[in-house]
């Protein structure tokens, strides 16, 4: 089914379960549609004027919609029981421990991305709001000595393949949505709340991320890329990145 | 003095402009309507070019910029659901339609009823007023999220904003007056014999309706003073760095929003429901329960609010429960489309221009709400948020709701209204070429959004993912249709006019229908009926076995049916 739907290819651990949701809500709508279809058509053929001239006073008999109704409760319980509710929790509820994962912050701002990255020590350095200017739109604090190693981008975030991502999300001005459609992650950035979202990317590639959440004039233009490398790619990219970014 | 002072001639000012006979306001708020749509449909014609044709210059506007591109995506919205579907629907036909079926002379307040249009009209002029002020109208969408809504430095628009926010405040307190004098004459001026369950389905869900919105606006109308004085004062509500939370006005605005859909959706089930049974022949099947499903589906709308938020950054359990609470409603909305497809059932069905939008009103809302399931699940909501998927569902819903029901309601009622029939002809040609171009224009939408179109974008070629020709080309489709829909309601407008002045003269009954108001005369007369009516029995009863003629009307004297019918005038209810 999901094949058919024209979705981008899913690239990252869990866009298979998410997928997997949209083929199984293609399946009831489908199911749903035929059905109603099925009894709306007959409904409009069997009793039209010529084939009907005489409206019988009584109605449907039977219990039928009571039926369906069940049906219908039914299908959807077990699509939310079972499938829908169980991909949400992965998503905001099981998160993977720091230790395992590539950690990274995302800061949106009309109209970019800025992605800092802890560095090789793992710690985010200092980032303070007086700092902010065009060539440090993080506000990052270069002296503070965990900020030594951090590496920050613009528009450009890098991670490596199966390994867990976590992002912590946040915004400096409007509310922005942070999209990275081949990873199946959607998630508003809200200026004044800091929100994780996580996954782990299964495929290499390079992809746009958009912002789905209309955010001023530049809406159209706010667009990142994100790439995800291998293991080895990802260190060297990420050793050559600290290296330009280390002050002098 | 009374309101209706009869045997003065009133003269045209005190008829027409300000009038306080519910026909008259129904009538103006209907117009006002109809034109505020012609420029919701303006603003869709230039933006679906520039989507089609980024760049282009489109004809009658010019070169779009990004600006201007926000602010049409922006007001069409806003008009087509606050100025087009609540006049038309609400305003238009409950106050038509209200005292009529209920047997009675006018509303219970006609000055409220006035003050109601007056205001409205002040709303609409204050939103269109905004076009031509310094900046330009309002352009961070219909749900104005704050902070881009909030302060000016980010939307550029200083006076477009808060015209915005005046109009859609003024908006609301015209339909919270309208709303007073719809609950109110339902539950005092029902004419003698008329119980609760003998009153027309449509009135029903006008008056669940108003008492939705009232129940929901209040929130919003506190969340639009506070956005006001961040505009105006430079208060800090909705302002993280002072303490305010964005977040705030989402919840506030879909606490509103939500129900809202269904403030829009009982009466335009209303309208399709009293088509459906004159056309059908056919008593309403299972009148009980659809009473029952639409108070219950106005109950839970105020429990499903935050699917609109799952990925907004609301607490991420609270996406579980409202999943939960949104499959609910899915319930007895889908028991109400079973019912009327029942009420077919057994009918013997007439394809006249009013049932066909009736029955299109069917279809296409099952389309609208079975599409509704991948946004109320929270696993597929993670990747059709905010793309084109959702505009798809949404007008998927929306249209029919606008636009299918209410030229349902037009096309019948029109011969009361007017004392007219309109063209069948006509009619038809306009049915058909707007539904399948309707259809045509926004299936293509459900994919370019499967594919990842996300929303209000001005200009996708720096996107290179979603400019592919194959995206372009069903872009291109879409808005082509868009513009043969549009061109498809001229021929409304053609048979519009042209029956007024010149269609064939319409009797009291044309439809021969059970319902109050055609008991009255085409057009009926300031006070509406020559002797006021006494209702006899429930509005459905058609085909009843006993009789000659197949319609019984509410007002005609007669008893219960001696023949042994199966379930006579005043007994049992049948059916689910």
């Amino acid at each position: 089914m999901i094949e058919w739907l024209g979705v981008p290819v899913a690239g990252a651990a869990h866009a298979g379960d998410v997928d997997q949701v949209m083929a199984l809500v293609h399946w009831l709508m489908l199911v749903l549609l035929v059905g109603w279809g099925v009894f709306f058509v007959y409904a409009l053929v069997r009793f039209r004027r010529t084939a009907h001239p005489v409206a019988s006073y009584d109605g449907l008999r039977g219990r039928w919609s009571a039926w369906l109704e069940g049906g219908v409760l039914l299908a959807e319980v077990v699509l939310l029981a079972f499938f829908s509710i169980p991909v949400w929790s992965a998503r905001v509820d099981a998160f993977p421990s720091e230790r395992e994962s590539v950690v990274v912050r995302v800061v949106a701002e009309q109209f970019a991305w800025n992605v800092h990255y802890p560095g090789s020590d793992g710690r985010f350095g200092r980032t303070d709001l007086v700092l902010v200017g065009p060539a440090n739109p993080l506000g990052l604090d270069r002296t503070d000595p965990a900020a030594q190693d951090d590496v920050t981008t613009i528009n450009q975030l890098h991670l490596p393949v199966n390994r867990p991502a976590i992002v912590y999300l946040s915004s400096k001005d409007m509310v922005h949505s942070f999209t990275l459609p081949q990873m199946r992650i959607k998630q508003d950035a809200i200026p004044g709340l800091i929100q994780p979202v996580w996954f782990t990317p299964t495929e290499p590639g390079e992809w746009e991320i958009a912002c789905s959440q209309l955010c001023g004039l530049a809406h159209y233009r706010m667009r990142g890329f994100y790439t995800i490398h291998t293991q080895d790619e990802y260190e060297a990219w990420l050793v050559e990145e600290a290296a330009a970014q280390a002050g002098p | 003095m009374s309101a209706h002072d009869a045997g003065r001639d009133p003269g045209f000012v005190e008829k027409y402009l300000y009038s306080t006979d519910h026909k008259t306001i129904g009538l103006q708020y209907m117009l006002t309507g109809m034109a505020m749509a012609l420029i919701g449909a303006f603003t869709v014609y230039v933006f679906r070019m520039q989507a089609a044709y980024p760049g282009s210059s489109v004809p009658l506007f010019g070169r779009v910029a990004a600006a201007d591109y926000n602010y049409l995506v922006t007001m069409h919205g806003t008009i087509m659901i606050f100025w087009v579907a609540m006049p038309v629907l609400i305003g238009g036909f409950g106050n038509y339609l209200i005292p009529l079926m209920l047997g009675c002379d006018d509303m219970v307040f006609p000055r409220v009823n006035r003050l109601s249009y007056q205001i409205f009209l002040l709303s609409s002029v204050v939103l269109v007023a905004s076009f031509f002020v310094p900046g330009g109208p309002f352009g961070g969408a219909w749900t104005a999220y704050p902070p881009l809504s909030a302060n000016s430095a980010y939307s550029l628009t200083p006076y477009g904003s808060t015209l915005w926010l005046l109009a859609v405040a003024l908006e609301f307190v015209a339909f919270l007056l309208g709303g007073i004098n719809f609950i109110t004459t339902t539950m005092n001026s029902r004419a003698p014999g008329m119980k609760m369950f003998d009153i027309p389905i449509v009135v029903w869900m006008i008056v669940l309706a108003s008492v939705l919105f009232m129940g929901s606006v209040g929130p919003l109308v506190a969340g639009a003073v506070m956005l006001l004085l961040d505009q105006v004062v430079g208060t800090g509500f909705y302002d993280p760095s002072r303490g305010g939370d964005p977040v705030l006005w989402q919840h506030l605005f879909w606490f509103f929003g939500h129900p809202e859909v269904y403030v829009l959706l009982l009466p335009a089930m209303g309208i399709v429901a009293e088509v459906m049974t004159v056309f059908a022949r056919k008593k309403l099947f299972a009148y009980r329960t659809i009473v029952y499903s639409a108070v219950g589906t106005g109950i839970i709308s105020f429990f499903v609010w935050a699917h609109h938020q799952f990925v907004a950054g609301i607490d991420p359990r609270m996406a579980s429960l409202f999943s939960v609470t949104t499959l609910i409603i899915s319930i007895p909305v889908a028991e109400m489309f079973f019912v009327y497809i029942a009420t077919l059932y057994g009918g013997s069905i007439r394809l006249t221009t009013p049932m066909l939008w009736a029955l299109a009103f069917v279809a296409e809302f099952l389309l609208g709400g079975v599409t509704g399931i991948f946004l109320g699940s929270a696993g597929s909501d993670i990747y059709f948020h905010d793309t084109y998927f959702i505009v798809a569902h949404f007008h998927y819903t929306f249209f029919p709701i606008a636009f299918i029901a209410a030229f349902a309601g037009i096309t019948f009622w029109f011969p009361k209204m007017f004392g007219r029939m309109m063209d069948e002809t006509l009619g038809k040609v306009h049915f058909w070429g707007t539904i399948i171009t309707f259809n045509v224009c926004f299936l293509p939408l459900f994919v370019t959004g499967t594919a990842g179109d996300h929303r209000r974008v001005f200009d996708y070629s720096g996107f290179a993912e979603l400019a592919t020709p194959q995206m372009q080309n069903l872009r291109i489709l879409a808005t082509w249709a868009l513009l043969a829909m549009l061109a498809f309601q001229v021929v409304f407008l053609v048979n519009f006019v042209y029956s007024l002045f010149k269609g064939e003269a319409a009797e009291a009954n044309p439809w021969k229908a059970n319902t109050l108001e055609w008991l009255a005369s085409s057009p009926p007369p300031h006070g509406n009926f020559e002797t006021m009516p006494v209702v006899y029995r429930g509005p459905y009863e058609y085909s009843v076995p006993s009789r000659d003629d197949d319609y019984w009307p509410q007002y005609e004297p007669g008893d219960t049916a001696d023949d042994g019918a199966p379930s006579g005038p005043r007994s049992v209810e049948q059916g689910a």
